[in-house]
């Protein structure tokens, strides 16, 4: 078990340091960074000055250490654009997005596996063929489009949610919730449900098409000719078959949700991080494109730390040590 | 007196079954209009070759047809009562209760996610009212009946932590979990070694001995049959050929079809397809001390930290064999014994970590001009002629493709007409060129497959399981194909076979391998008829074959 | 069924049937006929990608000569005339511009984003993976570990990322004249590593199989293999994950025009339309958001509805 985790964090440094060397790599060589701190009519000497001081001159290697020590810190320098520190810029903005996040994350997984499960036992009913219907017109509708169509109609002619922002917000100090208040929740509901669709309808036919194949496997043909109950058979059996390789895939769906947020957030006007981030690409602002890069890779690689461990819980074959033990 | 009336009631009765699958291209009969009976405690073999209708047979009594199959006629009927119109409630409940089944594989009809314990005491208790503690008692039971040592122990292993063999034994003995009246196993021992299978041949039918339990056996081994059942069908294209006694029907089948059939079975002691090879012949083949080793350890990291060391296996170890020309020299093994491993490195697919190879003296590990020559001069035949032939080309492209790669031929007339001359030689039509490896049965595309090893003009062939995926009459066929052309084009075979019976029939000399080594090696009938070697011994005595009914 | 052969049938072959033969009576062309909706999405992608080829003939106005708007014309309704007794069928936008005509125009820009960034994403997919499922060892672990990265990043924001750096490093001058081919770069980079998985599956499926032995035997050069056996083997999941993939691109494109950062408005697509329709939607100028929304939408599901039918035929196990 030791060793399967260390492993994985091991993989995941190298993923971080991948990640962090192209964040360098944008941070250092796309636009360049004295044009934006310096003004127009400088003189060579203190641009080269501020070179030095910078540490611009210094070898490749020496930078880059540089970089990681400062991002370990949390320290990833002003925006071109806000004129002010990175980090300080999401961290503010970070609460909106996780909330609006893991709300859609949570819709996707209850009704992809729910819809997947039910599609997939009842293979030749009408129900199943209007939600496989809809899955493929909705995988073939554009966020964006969503989003403007639920604004359209619940906002615009319903009136019944508001169409834009996060309604009032309670400041925790470390945190800053529109959980607390009405129309804060009445605010989540929309960009919620247009940032889960797309997910939703992934994971539904992912469960759909693994728990098809797993009904197929011989072990559940065995459990039918003991005698098993349908009931034990299909949410016995199969659908724990079913959640190994859902359970990956899930889980850095589930992840993807923060980075996917960013149209979500254009089309709601939600104050995240990922209106943050296309605000920046539209105007090259690299410091907040690099930070928004890195934070989004360690997102990535502590739900593969989970989703991993989560397989591991799950799946025995995994849990045995040497090989050839099956043969 | 009731005793004996109880005896003429038949367990099962089979009436006028008519199983049927409506496909794009027509209705399709998988069983047609079949009628049997098994008796309480009676062992009834099913045998017939692949789509003969024998396991449609045996889903359909359990009541576990695949759609859009459907039983589209005829009656199943338990101890006299119709089974085959119960609703789906009813039939749920009398599988594992009363009809049990046990199906080919054992590493795939084991659930991986659950241990074996979970699963049986699941079993248990849907059919019988124990508690949790009684059902864990009688499994503990069942497994120790079912051979498993420490069965308390392994209650709580999952199926990943046990062999083939003994998966098999747990399979069993969740099939008798609730002790049903009939046990329909579908190729129970199909997957398996031969020493292995002779176990759990043993295992089934003492268990179903011991508790009466009527068995249905369907297998494509008439060996099995054999050694194991007391009454027999034959079927064919869905339909019931013959039945009758195990031992009149081998040893006096009436019918045309089942005369064919039991004609084309080799048998260990038979040795039809035998040619005389001058003992003096000169060798062409020699192989050297050949080793070849796997490393299996994990990875860097894993080595520091799970302190598990290299972990090196020795597939093959120190073979050292010769081949005469124009002769067949056997090689015998179970799985896992290193023969393919040799038969690759003969062949160039892997090269070996120590050894050699020399095909006329010559090292073919060793050089340019020696890779050249083993290139033109050795070709292979497969096991699986489905995947042996790729899929996209046509018949002429792939008989072609050794003399377009190695440029024998210049013009694609040339071409053309020698791979037209192999067609013919392999007994398949021309025409078949033009056309794609899809369109051709299991025997045919081994025919194909062929004619691309022959058109290199090669000296040696090694031939890996070459019958191993078709039926028996089929291989008849095949094999004498493979003896003709050997004496056509002075042919000099390696043939590998878990099969003892064609390597009897075919070879001239026999090696046995076990765990990567030779363990004995000799003209064929020294090592048939008198073997030295405890192994060799085993090994032959587990063949289930026709000629030990009694 | 199959192995009931005796040498009396092995002369008796059928003779080997034509090519459109052999493509009527197949088994995918069969579950085509069969299915009307597949029929359907078929015509509806027949009918856009031909009316967007054929856009400058059949556009009724050429919305992109500014010597022919007319401001008189802006906002008339659908199906009707304005004052200048222009007609439009579709309604008009803000400048008077014909919502048919650019819908046209746009579809081409969108489908050609599409088509052209989904071969690019083929072909380097195809490659990466056809490498790594052969090769095997450092070449297999390195590729395999930059597409899980990639993989777990949403497509949207590879290619936002992309074309961010695109824009730090191409002078602005030349911003507009190189959008389109940004574009199609940061698509098709962000969508290769599904096409490389795939065919790295499928590569080392079929590199076990014995035909491959068999060649390698007969000293067939490893390149040959790949290309001439491999390849032709792997290319049905290629052709499914290819047709998603195409309607997957093309809605990317409209998401990155719809932030803005796509196409310049000057040679809009159908996301920049919507954009721009956007605008106008709350003040009751429904049609110039709906006409384009409609057309992409219809565009991405008879694509998809496609890649779904290819799916189920190519593999009748899931049926």
């Amino acid at each position: 078990m030791l060793a399967f985790i260390l492993r994985r964090l091991a993989q995941s440094i190298v993923v971080m340091l991948v990640v962090a060397l192209i964040s360098f790599m944008l941070f250092r060589y796309v636009g360049d960074p004295i044009a934006n701190l310096v003004g127009q009519e400088s003189r060579i000497s203190d641009i080269e000055e501020l070179r030095q001081r910078l540490g611009l001159n210094d070898p490749f290697y020496v930078q880059f250490a540089r970089f990681i020590a400062n991002a370990v810190q949390g320290e990833f320098g002003i925006s071109y654009r806000l004129q002010q520190p990175v980090t300080e810029l999401i961290v503010s903005r970070l609460p909106a997005t996780i909330e609006l996040a893991f709300a859609s994350a949570m819709i996707a997984l209850v009704f992809g596996v729910v819809l997947g499960v039910f599609t997939a036992l009842r293979p030749k009913t009408f129900a199943t063929g209007v939600i496989m219907t809809l899955s493929l017109v909705g995988v073939s509708l554009p966020t964006f489009l969503i989003g403007i169509g639920l604004i359209y109609i619940f906002a615009v002619e319903l009136q019944w949610l508001p169409s834009f922002g996060r309604g009032q917000v309670t400041d925790l100090g470390w945190w800053r919730t529109g959980l607390l208040s009405e129309s804060g929740r009445r605010s989540l509901i929309l960009p919620a449900i247009t940032l889960s669709l797309f997910q939703l309808t992934l994971i539904m036919r992912l469960v759909r098409a693994e728990m098809l194949e797993v009904l197929r496997q011989d072990y559940i043909r065995f459990a039918r000719a003991r005698g098993l109950s349908k009931r034990a058979i299909n949410f016995g059996h199969a659908l724990k078959n079913t959640m190994v390789p859902v359970i990956t895939i899930t889980g850095l769906q589930l992840g993807s949700v923060i980075a996917f947020s960013i149209v979500t957030e254009t089309v709601f006007q939600w104050p995240g991080v990922g209106s943050l981030f296309i605000n920046s690409v539209q105007v090259v602002d690299v410091p907040v494109m690099a930070a928004y890069l890195m934070f989004i890779a360690f997102v990535f690689v502590v739900i593969n730390l989970i989703v991993d461990i989560l397989y591991y819980a799950v799946d025995p074959r995994l849990r045995v040590h040497g090989i050839g033990a099956g043969k | 007196m009731a005793e004996a009336e109880k005896m003429t009631d038949p367990i099962l009765s089979v009436r006028n079954l008519v199983v049927e699958f409506p496909l794009r291209r027509g209705l399709f009969t998988a069983v047609d209009d079949v009628s049997f009976d098994i008796a309480p405690g009676e062992v009834l073999g099913v045998v017939g070759e692949s789509g003969a209708g024998k396991s449609m047979t045996g889903a359909a009594i359990i009541g576990l047809i695949e759609p859009p199959g459907h039983i589209a006629g005829g009656q199943i009927l338990l101890k006299g009562k119709r089974i085959d119109n119960l609703p789906p409630d009813e039939m749920t409940k009398l599988r594992g209760k009363r009809i049990g089944m046990v199906f080919q594989d054992p590493l795939t009809s084991l659930n991986p996610l659950y241990t074996i314990g979970q699963q049986l005491i699941e079993t248990i208790r849907r059919h019988l009212p124990l508690s949790q503690a009684e059902a864990r008692q009688r499994a503990i039971d069942l497994l120790a009946e079912a051979g498993i040592p420490a069965p308390a122990d392994r209650l709580d292993s999952y199926p990943h932590q046990f062999s083939g063999g003994m998966r098999q034994r747990v399979v069993i003995a969740l099939a008798l979990a609730a002790e049903p009246e009939l046990i329909i196993a579908d190729e129970p021992t199909s997957a398996l070694d031969v020493s292995v299978q002779a176990q759990i041949i043993k295992v089934l039918k003492e268990l179903c001995e011991s508790r009466g339990a009527a068995v249905m056996l369907v297998t494509h081994d008439m060996g099995v049959i054999a050694e194991t059942a007391d009454r027999m069908i034959v079927m064919n294209r869905g339909r019931i050929v013959e039945t009758g006694s195990v031992a009149d029907i081998i040893k006096r089948p009436k019918e045309d079809y089942t005369i064919r059939l039991i004609d084309a079975i080799p048998s260990i002691r038979d040795e039809t397809r035998r040619h005389v090879v001058p003992p003096s012949a000169t060798p062409i083949v020699k192989v050297e001390q050949l080793t070849r080793e796997f490393d299996l350890s994990r990875s860097f990291l894993d080595r520091m930290l799970g302190r598990s060391g290299r972990k090196v296996v020795k597939a093959v170890q120190d073979v050292s064999f010769e081949i005469r020309k124009g002769s067949t020299y056997g090689l015998v093994g179970e799985s896992g014994s290193g023969k393919s491993t040799c038969a690759r490195m003969l062949v160039g697919l892997i090269p070996p970590t120590s050894g050699r190879v020399l095909l006329e003296g010559d090292d073919i590990w060793a050089g340019q001009a020696a890779t050249s020559k083993r290139r033109q001069r050795v070709q292979m035949i497969f096991q699986d002629p489905y995947a042996s032939l790729n899929p996209r080309w046509r018949v002429g492209d792939i008989i072609a493709e050794p003399i377009r790669a190695l440029k024998l031929a210049d013009s694609r007339g040339e071409i053309r007409d020698r791979v037209a001359d192999l067609l013919e030689r392999v007994r398949l039509d021309p025409v078949s060129m033009r056309k794609f490896p899809h369109e051709f049965s299991g025997g045919q595309r081994q025919r194909i497959a062929i004619a691309r090893a022959l058109s290199s003009q090669p000296e040696f062939i090694v031939c890996d399981e070459p019958t191993s995926a078709l039926d028996v009459s089929v291989q008849a066929q095949v094999l004498d194909l493979m003896r003709a052309l050997q004496d056509e084009f002075k042919l000099t075979y390696l043939l590998i076979s878990h099969n003892l019976a064609v390597v009897r029939q075919m070879a001239d000399d026999v090696g046995v391998m076990h765990n990567g080594v030779l363990v004995e090696q000799g003209p064929v009938d020294e090592i048939f008829d008198r073997p030295q070697r405890d192994y060799t011994r085993m090994l032959l005595d587990s063949v289930p074959d026709i000629s030990n009914v009694e | 069924m199959s192995a009931q052969e005796t040498t009396s049938t092995i002369a008796a072959v059928a003779p080997p049937r034509s090519f459109l033969r052999r493509v009527w009576d197949s088994d995918v062309f069969y579950s085509f006929r069969r299915s009307p909706v597949t029929i359907l999405a078929a015509l509806v992608t027949l009918l856009l990608v031909g009316a967007s080829v054929f856009a400058p003939w059949i556009a009724p106005y050429d919305p992109f000569n500014p010597a022919s708007l007319n401001l008189m014309d802006g906002f008339t309704p659908p199906m009707s005339s304005s004052m200048s007794g222009n007609y439009f069928l579709f309604g008009s936008d803000h400048q008077g511009r014909d919502v048919l005509s650019t819908i046209l125009y746009g579809s081409r820009v969108s489908l050609f984003v599409g088509v052209s960034a989904t071969l690019f994403a083929i072909v380097l997919g195809v490659s990466l993976g056809l490498a790594a499922g052969y090769r095997g060892g450092v070449t297999d672990s390195v590729i395999m570990r930059i597409a899980d990265i990639q993989l777990s990043f949403p497509a949207i924001l590879i290619a936002l990322l992309i074309f961010g750096i695109a824009r730090g490093i191409i002078p602005p001058s030349r911003h507009e004249s190189m959008a389109v081919w940004v574009l199609i770069v940061a698509i098709g980079l962000a969508n290769w590593a599904q096409f490389a998985r795939t065919v790295r599956g499928a590569t080392m499926v079929e590199r076990q199989k014995d035909y491959v032995s068999a060649a390698r035997i007969m000293g067939v050069h490893p390149l040959r293999i790949l290309v001439r056996h491999i390849l032709p083997n792997v290319l049905g999941p290629v052709l499914v994950i290819g047709t998603i993939g195409l309607a997957l691109a093309i809605i990317e494109e409209a998401t990155l025009s719809f932030l803005g950062v796509g196409v310049p408005p000057t040679q809009p697509s159908l996301g920049t339309l919507i954009r721009i329709g956007q605008g106008f939607l709350f003040s009751g100028e429904w049609w110039i958001l709906f006409f384009p929304a409609v057309t992409l939408v219809l565009l991405a599901l008879a694509v998809n509805l496609l890649g779904d039918w290819l799916r189920d035929a190519l593999n009748p196990r899931l049926r």
